[in-house]
């Protein structure tokens, strides 16, 4: 029986790790769940642990997980209350959210108004300039071509990051030290950006080097007020794309924390947000100031660490949200305790990182006290090119952040995984690695670890 | 003679050569697309493409010919 100001079931738009775990809270929450599928899932776990499972069209992402009539169409069929996007895919689609209203549906996540506000990257960069937070030199206008670009980081000054303005997942950005790196830089980021966001805006900013990036987990409650629940550090990255994140991050202070964490909260003021987001910023290193990046409005891929050091579930929370219902937790006594880092473990090999596809001929996970495996397949499974790498997440939260990362080594060392190449190897290096155990590593540390 | 082939399954996302072209090592051939990245497949020394195996959209598995150059 469902508790009276919950939702009651709830379609999840998703695949792999993210769509089990957002069914795992369904299910203890008594919600009845239906889970959407390609003809390349059909063989994954989150497929059989929902109540009910519908086939949604083949393989590409476009004819399935991007199909917008289709996932409401299933919905409707299977008479689902609310829509969960997870992360990626359609989760920061504000069409689909207001398309998914329209029908009827609740939708898991922030008014589509906010979405659209923060989609934008030059237009959320303005709008937080203007509520008063840091950000870097940058553009304010989208640069639409290579003179454009020149003339703009003259102003800017060297280095410079260029950027889709519509853009995500580290695709289509590069830095560039000069002209002509950087006329190279914008054309690269325009392909990208028509290709994978169907918009050619790009934007310019300053790149603060060495820099860690911090970002900050927001829940803005149904009432209106907007809370902030700690802060991640994600400097672990290769191609821009996170591999490994902690919390509480070992480069910020107690002050930092502060000014960081109020920043966020006003970020999700001035945008009326409602459920989980994440303020993203840049801690610039020599001076200890920090600037606004961006705001991802969904369930960010790294919560579990969040999770693990509040013993909040974030996803219950959204659905109360959506529900507009009361959070699970009282306000004051949300103090996190001890440290948590989740590692990325993707299907690629561990010196290059390529992709690795396969059949996966066995899986073990690590398991023990503090450890958390949210993991998308099991032995048997095909991982197939046409998604992200993502082959689970290995979470460990300890005392301290020495027993965390002794707690992540040996997990490390337990998980089996045989019939893709995965970077296990990489995340035993990076957990040796002087630079990373120190704690004073930044957005730099992989190229220094792989040269 | 150097075959070159696919490393692991992917989309043909762009072929950059032709047949019959001159081309330097280090000069890349086409761009496969797996797992929501590009990866460049490049010549490995000189030589003319005498054969090119794939066309864009085609879908590729692992040791797959993907180019001859001789």
């Amino acid at each position: 029986m469902v508790e009276s100001g919950l939702i009651e079931s709830v379609l999840v738009a998703n695949r792999g790790e993210i769509a089990r775990r957002v069914l795992a809270t369904a299910r203890r929450l008594g919600i009845r769940s239906v889970a959407v599928y390609s003809e390349a899932d059909a063989g994954l776990p989150f497929v059989r642990e929902a109540d009910e499972a519908v086939l949604i069209g083949p393989p590409p992402p476009a004819q399935s997980y991007l199909d917008q009539a289709a996932i409401i169409a299933a919905a409707q069929r299977t008479g689902a209350q609310a829509i969960h996007p997870g992360y990626g895919f359609l989760s920061e689609n504000a069409e689909f959210a207001q398309r998914a209203e329209a029908a009827g549906l609740i939708w898991v996540g922030p008014p589509p108004v906010a979405i659209e506000l923060m989609g934008d990257k030059i237009n959320a960069r303005n709008l937080m300039a203007e509520a008063g937070l840091p950000v870097a030199a940058g553009t304010a206008e989208p640069v639409t071509d290579a003179d454009e670009a020149v003339a703009a980081a003259a102003a800017i000054g060297y280095p410079v990051m260029v950027k889709a303005a519509a853009g995500g997942g580290g695709i289509g950005m590069s830095a560039a030290a000069g002209d002509a790196e950087l006329r190279a830089a914008f054309e690269t980021a325009r392909s990208r950006a028509e290709r994978f966001f169907g918009s050619a805006a790009i934007l310019l900013e300053r790149y603060l080097s060495p820099a860690r990036h911090v970002e900050v987990q927001i829940l803005g409650l149904a009432s209106g007020r907007v809370l902030a629940l700690g802060e991640r550090d994600c400097s672990v990255q290769r191609r821009h794309q996170k591999v490994a994140e902690e919390t509480p991050s070992p480069g910020v202070g107690p002050a930092l924390r502060g000014h960081m964490l109020a920043a966020a909260v006003r970020a999700g003021e001035v945008v009326g947000y409602r459920g989980a987001g994440t303020v993203e910023f840049l801690v610039d290193v020599p001076t200890g100031g920090f600037v606004f990046l961006e705001m991802n409005t969904r369930l960010q891929v790294e919560h579990p660490i969040t999770e693990q050091v509040t013993g909040i579930d974030l996803v219950e929370q959204q659905l109360r949200i959506a529900g507009r219902g009361e959070v699970s937790f009282a306000e004051q006594a949300v103090k996190p305790q001890g440290h948590a880092v989740e590692l990325r473990v993707y299907a690629e090999d561990p010196s290059r990182f390529l992709p690795s596809p396969g059949t996966i001929s066995e899986w073990s996970e690590p398991a023990g006290p503090g450890i958390r495996v949210d993991a998308g397949y099991a032995a048997g499974n095909q991982v197939t090119p046409f998604y992200d790498p993502l082959l689970a997440k290995l979470c460990v939260h300890a005392a301290t952040r020495d027993e965390a990362l002794a707690r992540a080594r040996a997990a490390v060392a337990d998980f089996r995984i045989a019939g893709v190449r995965t970077n296990l190897p990489f995340h035993a290096d990076l957990l040796d690695s002087t630079e990373f155990i120190s704690g004073a590593y930044d957005t730099s540390v992989v190229s220094r670890l792989r040269p | 003679m150097a075959e070159i082939r696919a490393e692991m399954v992917a989309n043909v996302w762009k072929v950059v050569t032709a047949e019959g072209e001159q081309v330097s090592g280090g000069d890349t051939l086409v761009i496969l697309e797996s797992m929501k990245m590009e990866i460049p497949v490049l010549a490995e020394d000189p030589g003319t493409v005498t054969k090119l195996a794939v066309a864009e959209g085609d879908v590729v598995q692992e040791g797959d010919l993907i180019a001859i150059i001789e």
